[in-house]
């Protein structure tokens, strides 16, 4: 397998349970050893350690010395990082995960969700060029999700990379400027969003339609029905005007237009699509397998 | 500071910071005060009812000998048991629960994390018997009037067997769970302490093969073989001498000093221990 995480760019990845991907990232950190090939991580080959030094990392497995505070936790990873941050840099960092007033408990006592934020801050703390961000939201509520991605579009604006593992194809989509998709260890599919999206569906709410408005629909691609919900998929070469002028002309028509969605499964189809069709390939090697020992 | 150096320190700082929080340190302090006040009463009474004074004054340090290595014995159990299970827990806990993750994936080599640990651990388990061992030769001081001929040497030689016994704790955490590592170092602990009584039984039997269990078990294990050293530099020189060679057969008194050679295996043996738990930390996917 192959990944690239750029400055100011965030990646994904995305895969089925058991598809590698935390492996792929406890490689890159030196937690786990390769059998074969190699990493650079900010331009060192990652096997030194001293490749980490501006590297921030959020477990999957988030834990912290249940016997320190938040803020000498971030003192230790401070510390070890070998940087001096300001007292008053780390406290920013903690409240930027809303553990500002918790600075001075026991880490102990946190619930996991304010556990993972602590490993977000921990994360940060030591003024990261690359961010691993495994399962960042595994653990948080809606508001800590989107503290998340809030985060995450902060980061890659002050041109941080950051290499996001997640299940929450949702939370991928909004956040990541290409992603990969991991299946048994190897790369089914990379690319932007846009790249490995091909095509995109819109799907409209619409009233009073009329035969012209239909014809209109039917000239801007593939278009279902059920009820007044119209789902439209757009070719994938569209440039950005046609969903504005498809609008203007539906209104123009006489159409009155109640919702106009971009549809949000479109990734998800996508990677059941890609995974299934890896599984597909598989079966079919298995039986001829079978077929060759009878 | 190099980067290394760094990092064993802030690591070494962060065990001893552990240890003082964890209650392992106030279960270790209730039984070394309870310990220290209950041979401060029985040396006390000893004083005033049997009468030192009706004793010789040979007699008397012979007695006194006795009582402060048994005593000791029970300060050096102490602190085997909480070295034993502080050495588990800092290393295959934290594997296990993932604490290790963050804190590998910061720039720090592995062997220095496993330094800092082990060094954070040998100045607590040290420091501790060292405290520990003088407040009770104060406590017999005080209460006997005994001061052991070479208390220095002997702390020194006890601190050396809680270092031996941690690092095969840590030896054994980097192979099998927190607990099992607790368990299995002090059960060593404990059995090369009767092979040595065993090999002692064989000596004054004048038995070579029984008397080879405590010499093999003392290589094996340089527990035992630390703690006779210590226990030789706290017994008035004559204690031996009073009971002649059956003396080897008493547990709580030693015939003879350590031999640079086996002080030297002793060092030889830490680093082997501590170079394979090094291996195998080093090469473990987390």
């Amino acid at each position: 397998m192959s990944l690239e995480v750029g400055r100011g760019q965030v990646v994904g990845l995305l895969g089925p349970n058991g598809a590698g991907k935390t492996t792929v990232i406890k490689m890159l950190l030196g937690l786990v050893h390769p059998d074969a090939g190699d990493a650079m991580l900010l331009g060192r080959p990652a096997a030194d350690p001293a490749s980490r030094a501006r590297v921030g990392y959020l477990p999957e497995l988030f834990r912290y010395q249940p016997w320190l505070s938040a803020d000498e936790v971030l003192t230790l990873h401070v510390r070890l990082a070998g940087l001096d941050v300001p007292a008053q840099e780390q406290r920013d960092c903690l409240s930027l995960v809303g553990l500002a007033e918790r600075a001075g408990d026991r880490v102990g006592g946190f619930s996991k969700g304010m556990q993972q934020r602590l490993g977000l801050a921990v994360a940060l703390v030591a003024r990261p060029e690359l961010v691993v961000l495994d399962e960042p939201t595994s653990a948080l509520d809606p508001l800590g999700r989107a503290d998340v991605r809030d985060i995450v579009l902060e980061l890659k604006s002050r041109d941080v990379a950051v290499l996001l593992n997640s299940h929450l194809i949702g939370e991928v989509e909004r956040v990541c400027d290409r992603v990969v998709i991991l299946d048994k260890g190897r790369v089914a599919a990379s690319g932007t969003l846009a790249e490995l999206l091909g095509q995109r569906v819109l799907r409209l709410q619409v009233a009073d339609m009329s035969p012209a408005a239909h014809a209109r629909l039917d000239a801007s691609g593939e278009v279902e029905h059920a009820g007044d919900w119209y789902t439209l998929t757009l070719p994938a070469n569209d440039d950005a005007a046609a969903v504005p002028d498809l609008v203007r002309d539906l209104v123009a028509l006489g159409v009155r237009v109640h919702a106009v969605e971009p549809a949000r499964i479109s990734l998800e189809e996508r990677l059941l699509g890609i995974l299934r069709a890896g599984d597909e390939g598989g079966v079919g090697a298995a039986g001829g397998a079978g077929g060759a020992r009878q | 500071m190099t980067t290394t150096a760094r990092t064993v320190v802030t690591i070494a700082a962060l065990t001893l910071r552990e240890a003082s929080r964890r209650r392992v340190l106030w279960a270790l302090a209730v039984l070394t005060v309870a310990l220290l006040v209950l041979s401060g009463w029985g040396f006390s009474r000893l004083a005033a009812e049997s009468g030192f004074g009706t004793l010789t004054s040979g007699q008397a340090r012979l007695v006194a000998s006795q009582l402060l290595n048994l005593v000791m014995f029970g300060m050096s159990l102490i602190a085997a048991l909480g070295t034993a299970f502080l050495a588990g827990p800092t290393l295959s806990g934290e594997t296990e629960s993932g604490i290790v993750l963050a804190v590998l994936a910061r720039p720090v080599r592995r062997s220095a994390v496993l330094v800092g640990k082990w060094l954070g651990l040998v100045v607590f388990g040290g420091g501790f018997v060292v405290l520990a061992g003088l407040a009770q030769c104060l406590v017999v001081w005080v209460t006997v009037g005994y001061w052991p001929p070479q208390p220095a040497a002997a702390l020194a030689l006890l601190a050396a067997q809680t270092t031996v016994l941690l690092t095969l704790g840590l030896l054994l955490s980097t192979v099998i769970s927190p607990m099992a590592s607790g368990v299995v170092a002090v059960g060593l602990f404990g059995a090369t302490w009767i092979a040595g009584v065993v090999g002692g039984v064989g000596a004054a039997l004048g038995n070579d093969g029984v008397e080879r269990v405590g010499t093999i078990s003392r290589m094996l294990l340089p527990t035992d073989g630390l703690w006779r050293g210590a226990m030789h530099a706290f017994q008035d020189p004559s204690a031996i001498i009073s009971f002649g060679p059956e003396g080897a057969a008493f547990p709580f008194l030693s015939d003879a000093s350590l031999t640079a050679t086996y002080l030297a295996w002793a060092a030889v043996w830490v680093a082997m221990v501590w170079g394979l738990a090094a291996v195998s930390f080093l090469r473990k996917d987390l």
